[in-house]
């Protein structure tokens, strides 16, 4: 790490004195004292609907090196406040209340005066890192415009600093990168030139909305670490807006949960995990799949959806999702008020909760786990639903656009075996451009692949031609990612639905009563077949979309990362239901997902990929609690866990840089080039991980692992 | 990048020789000189008729393979696209005066026209829905939608009236020049004077198609992420609309600019027969009007040459402005 030039702005007035009136940063905080204080903040915008009231009264105080996490579902506000903290929302907004920095107001401040606080006193990391840079200037650039807006320093001083801060975000060989456009960093890299760009100018206050979201989880882990180091190299203050409890949970030390515009609860990390008053958190956090959950729980359901803050009912805003709601809930909006020292909940039964320590099994309806007939008979004796062996699909890659010619070729799979039984998930598992979309596409397109041989249902369905090929596909259906995208906007629900059973000759008859039997299956009321998709949630088109693909009884379920589009609270009713249907109508899933925790909650079995092969393979529990794969051991490891005494002692495996390009893999392993344990092997050994390709090995009954040196640490414990 | 241009070119080469002959081929078997002859009064004899039209490789009683080869041949050998019917000289000298015209007549009023666009639009952009940004839009719609012929009868009205009632000529508007006065410096006043109208119609119809394309892509620039982050670290709005989100939103439009610049060297016939310009625009009708065979084809060979050369200089603008084509 370098030391960093720090350019302090020295306590020039005595305490007391009048400030400059545009200068609240020039006063250097010691730790513990409050920098930032909201108080009774309201954003509101004009729509045509109606007022958007998108934050409604918000107090908190920031104290310097404390990290404050903003918890929330989408619309529930935590963005809007950061945006109008910052003084970047739109000039149609109407703020009120008070937001102090070092005790002197921003609001009402004109541009030109916050200018000069922002990126100085306090500076901002955005969501997506592919879209928060300029394209057409370099990083260099950039980071060296944020030092000189703010400081009067020689550009060769700020170059020679930006380069400083390169390296202090980890990015290798600052020197050079340093000259690069933001199209040559990925994603992770982008986020660390962000976070350097945020430091620049060794704020008071960081504000990050949803800083790692877009990222991969190996990813967040480096990113998540690189933020706690600036934020200790500059002693700032950090407000973490997210909606992942488990990220929350290792970086917060207090948390204020955001509820429609309201504030529903504000304690430290551990009040609002282990003793949260208010039934929305506790809701929340009883919704999340847990990875270090042992047996299958099911998830708490959160019924319902947020409201809409355009016109807000009396009473509190929860009630309608709310299984304890009395009436005075639906009559008065209840304040936000302390329980115990320094917790606070907006919650008429919040002293009910406290004193009958009620958790979330005793408020909310718990998806009931019964297995399934299939469930209990030995695998062995099961059908093979697919098949899959020797998988290989590659794609040219191409260069030229009147000549073109193949440059190369993108392996995106590379040689995978996979068998699913009946009754059976499983789940693939891997990071972006790892090849398990490729290798779903392959199952789904009923193509030769480049290599290898794909039995789905004991027949080939690159063979079929006409009425088997048909029949296949009606055994064989799949729920896409994004259900805005996934059904046709100009559709009513009856029409999307019915679709499929006209394609197969379903008479009319027939099909409205299977419509009607099928909204009844995933939960929605069959009196809403005539309403379009955009009338829904997000969570109920998704339940859509499983009772299209499940309309002519499939046998076979291909689901595309069916839940990481959703918020957690409505993510847990659509796992529950996905995993009663399972057991009622029999079916099998291949379940693709980045989400190792839903992963381990939904799937009998788990193949891990990395760079188009399977790394790590087998029944769920055995993997996750005896990973033998070092890159399963890493991506475990990377997870957050919602819980903040496990993850304030966890020991991280940090994995270093990007994954390769499937265009050009490592020769050999093709992990080797991350690999944490290839480090500590001897040279030969070494040389083994360069020259020789891993073979799957068992390292137990149901469990594999591509590894020279899967007896290397064996005991890894992601927990610990 | 140096290498990938010639391949470029030599693409374009091959491109535009297909073209070019798939013209001539047009031209040669559906244009008929030959009546040009038999109009003639007193009526020539038919042999007369024929050997002149052989003479300039005109005559449809010669297979058209043969024709198009001597044709060919005579480019090849000699640069000679081909003479005119029923007048002396090749074609190539008669284009070589009228692109000087065509050049003279657009390169003010192109390049003001976008610059002007450019900056009406960026501004608009930032001024979405006031009133300086609805009257900008009106205007430029009105423009759009008024066919470029009525747009210069209106400012020639305009412009007589303006000489009428205060009596001294200001506006020219027939020709590249007139009565020259006979002060220092009088033929450059005299030839800016015919200038004025003609640039004047050009920078107003390609200020309104730019300013509207312009306004556009500022908008979308401006709702960037990118655009919050510079105003995050500190950057003013403007600063941060200037530096930021007006380089980016330049990208697509170096590409449009390219393409006007060499379209308009055809494109711009109305303004050059109401001003009474003899440039490209004009000469492209004459050809046609006239059983021009080798006039059209040079016509089509110098429009295929401007499309090439502006698809050219959009990439290399595009280049220069968008590091993400650059590198790779």
């Amino acid at each position: 790490m370098v030391t960093r030039p720090t350019v302090r702005t020295t306590p020039t007035q005595p305490s007391g004195s009048a400030t400059t009136e545009d200068h609240p940063a020039a006063r250097r905080t010691a730790a513990g004292e409050v920098v930032l204080s909201v108080r009774d903040l309201h954003v509101t915008f004009p729509s045509e609907a109606g007022e958007v009231k998108a934050v409604r009264g918000l107090d908190f105080d920031l104290r310097a090196g404390e990290t404050m996490a903003i918890v929330g579902e989408s619309g529930s506000g935590k963005s809007v406040t950061s945006l109008a903290i910052m003084g970047l929302h739109p000039s149609s907004a109407r703020i009120t209340g008070s937001v102090r920095l070092h005790g002197e107001e921003l609001l009402g401040r004109t541009d030109e005066q916050l200018s000069r606080l922002r990126g100085k006193a306090m500076s901002m990391v955005f969501q997506d890192p592919l879209s928060a840079l300029t394209p057409v200037y370099t990083i260099g650039d950039q980071i060296v415009e944020a030092i000189r807006l703010h400081r009067d320093v020689s550009a060769a001083q700020a170059w020679k600093e930006a380069v400083e801060l390169l390296d202090l975000v980890g990015i290798p060989n600052p020197q050079s990168r340093v000259r690069s456009f933001p199209h040559e960093f990925s994603g992770g890299m982008r986020q660390r030139a962000m976070i350097a760009m945020a430091v620049a100018n060794d704020p008071d206050v960081i504000i990050a909305d949803e800083p790692t979201t877009a990222l991969d989880v190996t990813i967040q882990a480096q990113v998540l670490e690189v933020l706690k180091r600036a934020q200790r190299e500059t002693g700032a203050a950090v407000i973490m807006i997210t909606h992942d409890l488990g990220v929350v949970a290792g970086i917060a030390d207090r948390v204020t949960v955001m509820y429609a515009g309201r504030p529903v609860e504000q304690g430290s990390v551990d009040d609002i995990y282990y003793r949260p008053h208010m039934p929305y958190t506790i809701g929340l956090l009883g919704s999340v799949p847990r990875l270090d959950a042992g047996e299958k729980q099911p998830l708490a359901t959160v019924e319902g959806n947020p409201p809409s803050v355009v016109s807000l009912p009396p009473g509190c805003p929860f009630a309608p999702r709310c299984p304890l709601a009395e009436d005075q809930c639906r009559e008065v909006e209840p304040a936000l008020v302390p329980h115990a020292p320094a917790h606070s909940a907006a919650c008429h039964l919040a002293d009910r909760v406290i004193r009958d320590g009620l958790g979330y099994a005793d408020i909310f309806p718990v998806g009931e786990h019964a297995p399934g007939a299939l469930e209990r008979l030995p695998r062995e004796e099961r059908e093979t639903v697919l098949d899959i062996s020797g998988l290989k699909r590659h794609y040219p890659l191409m260069k030229g656009s009147v000549f073109r010619r193949r440059v190369g070729t993108v392996y995106a799979v590379d040689g995978i075996d996979l068998d699913l039984k009946e009754g059976e998930t499983l789940g693939l598992v891997g990071e972006s451009g790892s090849g398990k979309s490729t290798t779903l596409m392959e199952v789904l397109n009923f193509v030769p692949p480049t290599e290898g041989l794909i039995t789905v249902l004991g027949q080939n369905p690159a063979e079929l031609r006409g009425k088997a090929r048909k029949a296949l596909r009606r055994d064989l259906q799949v729920v896409f990612q994004d259900p805005m995208a996934s059904l046709d906007p100009r559709m009513t629900v009856f029409d999307l639905i019915a679709e499929p059973l006209h394609a197969h000759r379903w008479s009319k008859a027939d099909t409205s009563a299977r419509v009607e039997e099928l909204m009844a299956t995933v939960g929605l009321d069959p009196a809403h077949v005539n309403r379009y998709p955009g009338q829904f949630s997000g969570g109920q088109r998704q339940r859509i979309g499983i009772a299209r693909a499940l309309a002519l009884k499939p046998r076979l379920l291909v689901l595309d990362e069916p839940v990481s589009a959703l918020d957690v609270s409505i993510q847990a009713g659509v796992i529950n239901l996905l995993d009663e249907l399972k057991a009622e109508l029999g079916l099998s899933y291949l379940f693709v997902a980045h989400d190792l925790a839903v992963i381990r909650h939904i799937a009998d079995r788990v193949a891990v990929m990395y760079l188009g092969r399977i790394v790590e393979q087998g029944e769920v529990d055995e993997v996750y609690d005896h990973p033998r794969h070092p890159y399963t051991q890493a991506l475990l490891s990377a997870i957050p866990i919602p819980d903040p005494q496990t993850e304030r002692t966890r020991e991280r495996i940090l994995l270093t840089g990007d994954l390769p390009s499937p265009a050009n893999p490592p020769s050999g392993c093709r992990f080797r080039t991350r690999c944490p344990r290839k480090p500590a092997l001897s040279e030969a050994d070494q040389r083994r991980c360069v020259e020789e390709s891993p073979v799957l090995l068992a390292v137990g009954t149901d469990h594999t692992s591509a590894c020279h040196f899967n007896d290397v640490d064996r005991h890894v414990d992601f927990r610990a | 990048m140096g290498r990938y241009i010639l391949r470029r070119l030599l693409n374009y080469a091959i491109l535009l020789f297909v073209a070019v002959s798939l013209t001539y081929f047009l031209a040669a078997s559906q244009l008929n000189p030959r009546v040009l002859w038999e109009l003639a009064n007193p009526p020539l004899p038919a042999e007369t008729i024929e050997a002149s039209l052989r003479a300039k490789n005109l005559s449809d009683n010669v297979p058209l393979l043969e024709r198009y080869w001597t044709w060919l041949t005579g480019i090849v050998t000699g640069w000679e696209w081909g003479e005119q019917p029923r007048q002396a000289g090749d074609v190539s000298e008669e284009i070589g005066r009228r692109i000087g015209v065509s050049i003279r007549l657009i390169t003010i009023g192109i390049l003001g026209g976008i610059t002007l666009g450019v900056v009406l639009g960026a501004w608009t952009a930032t001024r979405q829905y006031k009133i300086s940004d609805r009257v900008t839009t009106f205007g430029a719609l009105a423009i759009f939608s008024v066919p470029v012929f009525v747009l210069i009868s209106i400012i020639q009205v305009l412009a007589t009236t303006w000489n009428d009632v205060t009596g001294i000529r200001v506006f020219e508007y027939i020709g590249e020049t007139g009565s020259v006065g006979s002060y220092p410096g009088a033929w450059l006043v005299d030839r800016l004077q015919h200038l004025l109208l003609p640039t004047l119609v050009l920078v107003l119809s390609q200020a309104a198609f730019f300013s509207r394309i312009q306004r556009n892509l500022m908008l979308d620039a401006l709702g960037s992420d990118f655009v919050r982050t510079a105003r995050a670290k500190g950057l003013r709005q403007g600063k941060a609309v200037m530096k930021h989100a007006l380089r980016t939103s330049l990208i697509p439009t170096g590409t449009y600019f390219a393409f006007s610049v060499a379209t308009l060297f055809l494109g711009s016939t109305f303004v050059e027969v109401l001003f009474n310009f003899h440039g490209m625009g004009e000469f492209a009708i004459t050809t046609i009007q006239g059983q021009d065979v080798h006039g059209a084809v040079a016509v089509a060979a110098f429009g295929g040459v401007c499309v090439l050369v502006g698809a050219t200089l959009a990439d290399l603008m595009v280049a220069a402005l968008d590091p993400r084509v650059r590198v790779s």
